[in-house]
């Protein structure tokens, strides 16, 4: 059975309003559990919750550091290419948006990509809208094949492939997918993508099931913060983590949690989640998911980022540019989005040392990988 | 209530099954399956004529209420195991099978390697395949990739009576298997198949507890309900030891500000 035959079972008004009727010995009795199940991720996502977020910290941060100790790996997004034939009304990239566009040569992401090794990154994350006359699987392989030497681990955030496209991309050495749902509300999404091929939810929704067959060994997931209600799409989100930590056991399930920034083309969204529901939803996805990677990346500013810190993250982004060439060119392209902590990568690691974290570079290795380039 | 166990598309009321050693009679071990309210019965087929329908163990389990699950109990590897599974099946058995591969004698434990290599086989051949194994959570996982309908993991060894002395294994295989999990062997009283049954077990197997007692029949009754008060707890939702209040928000603080 697929996520989609699981989600399918759920209507999410249905399971919008058992939330909203989830009451605080719900609550205690999931915080108090030492397996989190689906009716307790509802307990922790309500309303009723809200007077809970000390303790649901307290415990995200217990079993965050019991997991993973006190370490945060850092990555850097590289932005390959922003041609994009989708019509996503929430994106600064969406087709209609007239910005300019560009697509890096093989030589630019390389020079991009020796900027961030440079300042100390081994793990990265490749960024490209969908465009398939300009940007091919062909291309984001030889992309991968170009920086390979210089990182232990590369992930990408592009558009969904079919099972042979991620082949294609574990033999080009890359090892993690990213793939948002953006929304798990399927009258929403329809709305939120009027054109382009990323309008098929059903395909979307199974992404990252075609990845983890292909082998990738990182996948992440996450629904984008301000579209839909917050409290019904973590949910789900927690459900399709929980399916994909047994279903592809052998890969590293994440979750991010991106919150809807201004973007060119200024779609104001339509449900903003606070800071205080934020830090609900994060500590409610460590309750479920013990083991998960936790990203926050730079789209939250400095000080809110700095005490989301103890809360269960476990793996940030740092001094990010989202334009494409960014990192070596003075006048780059329009940005995806306005990133907010603007701090370098060593302001960074300062900031994770003087808090009394380590900050991990590199948590991978390509030998891990079949097609390494050792024998 | 429609809370049904379901193996491989089949529906069962019971997630209670039994077994059929060690009873001093037939009729103790007919008094205790009916007691027990089973659906699901195994018989080690060392110990019975599966191609005689006069066998007097075999005659005594009437087909329209139970499930005969026919067993490889005593096979020492892969091959001994699927040779008696193709054994039952060519003599007219339904094609399920519950795997035990156990080449020691003293204490029984299952050979992980041996039970994935035949269940792969098994499984590949039709057969609905059921494998009892030590409570180790990634040979779960090799076993329902391989496509075994079940896992039957052991609360202790065979016939010790001990409980669930693998609790912590167990809970992992629990919280990560996508087929049912069984909790199998080791379990001596009602109270530890309702302890399986409360960490969220699909269903328990008891054979020892029920044949030595000196009353198989009530004991019968009484695993029974073991495993329905279980089960109906974990439904329902139970309670658990709350860690200690904290009063100050250290963590939480900023949000206030």
């Amino acid at each position: 059975m697929s996520f989609l035959e699981q989600i399918n079972q759920y209507d999410p008004a249905e399971v919008g309003a058992r939330i909203e009727a989830m009451g605080q010995a719900d609550v205690e009795r999931a915080l108090a559990a030492e397996r989190v199940r689906p009716e307790d991720l509802m307990a922790l996502l309500s309303p009723a919750a809200a007077a809970f977020i000390e303790p649901m910290a307290q415990r995200s941060h217990r079993i965050t550091q019991q997991r993973f100790g006190k370490t945060i790996l850092l990555y850097a997004p590289i932005y390959l290419s922003n041609e994009c034939s989708n019509g996503c009304l929430y994106c600064g990239f969406n087709a209609t948006n007239k910005v300019p566009r560009r697509t890096l040569t093989l030589d630019e992401i390389e020079r991009d990509a020796r900027v961030l090794h440079e300042q100390g990154f081994r793990h990265i994350l490749l960024v490209t809208g969908e465009a398939p006359a300009k940007v091919d699987e062909e291309y984001l392989a030889a992309a991968a094949r170009r920086i390979r030497p210089l990182f232990s681990s590369i992930s990408i955030e592009v558009w969904p492939m079919g099972v042979d496209g991620y082949t294609k991309m574990v033999e080009a050495g890359i090892d993690g997918l990213t793939i948002y749902q953006e929304t798990y509300d399927r009258t929403l999404y329809e709305q939120l993508h009027p054109f382009g091929k990323k309008r098929d939810y059903d395909y979307r929704l199974i992404t990252p099931e075609r990845g983890g067959e292909a082998g990738l060994r990182r996948i992440g997931i996450g629904f984008l913060q301000g579209l839909g209600d917050f409290r019904t799409e973590a949910f789900f989100t927690g459900l399709h983590a929980l399916y994909l930590s047994k279903h592809f056991w052998r890969s590293l399930i994440s979750i991010s949690f991106p919150r809807m920034r201004p973007a060119a083309g200024a779609f104001p969204p339509p449900h903003p989640v606070t800071d205080p529901e934020l830090v609900q939803i994060i500590c409610a996805m460590r309750l479920l998911m013990p083991d998960a990677g936790l990203i926050m990346s730079t789209r939250e500013s400095a000080a809110l980022r700095d005490n989301l810190l103890p809360l269960g993250i476990t793996q940030m982004s740092a001094g990010s540019c989202t334009a494409p060439g960014g990192y070596s060119d003075e006048d780059d392209a329009v940005e995806q989005f306005a990133i907010d902590d603007d701090r370098s990568p060593a302001e960074m690691a300062e900031m994770l040392a003087a808090r009394g974290y380590d900050p991990v570079w590199k948590d991978w290795d390509e030998a891990f990988l079949q097609t390494g380039s050792q024998p | 209530m429609n809370d049904q166990l379901i193996i491989a598309g089949r529906s069962f009321n019971s997630r209670l099954m039994v077994g059929t050693g060690k009873f001093a009679s037939n009729a103790k071990m007919v008094e205790a399956m009916e007691l027990s309210g089973s659906q699901i019965v195994t018989v080690a087929l060392r110990r019975v004529n599966v191609d005689n329908p006069e066998d007097s163990l075999l005659a005594c389990i009437d087909p329209a209420k139970y499930l005969l699950l026919p067993n490889t109990s005593g096979a020492r590897d892969a091959e001994e195991a699927v040779r008696l599974a193709r054994l039952a099946r060519a003599a007219g058995c339904e094609p399920w099978i519950k795997l035990e591969v156990t080449p020691d004698p003293y204490y029984l434990l299952p050979d992980p390697i041996e039970t994935l290599k035949a269940a792969e086989i098994l499984v590949k051949e039709g057969f609905i395949v059921l494998p009892y194994i030590g409570a180790d959570p990634v040979l779960a996982k090799r076993l329902q990739e391989v496509g075994t309908a079940t896992v039957m993991p052991l609360g202790a060894p065979i016939g010790s009576n001990k409980g669930i002395r693998t609790r912590d294994s167990i809970a992992i295989i629990i919280e990560q298997a996508i087929v049912p999990v069984v909790v199998d062997a080791g379990l001596g009283a009602p109270s530890h198949a309702a302890e399986a049954m409360e960490m969220g077990a699909d269903a328990v197997l008891v054979n020892t507890a029920l044949a030595v007692s000196p009353n198989p029949g009530a004991m019968g009754a009484a695993f029974r309900k073991g495993v329905e008060a279980g089960r109906e707890a974990y439904l329902a939702g139970l309670g658990e030891k709350r860690d200690k209040a904290e009063a100050s928000s250290p963590l939480t603080g900023f949000l206030g500000a």
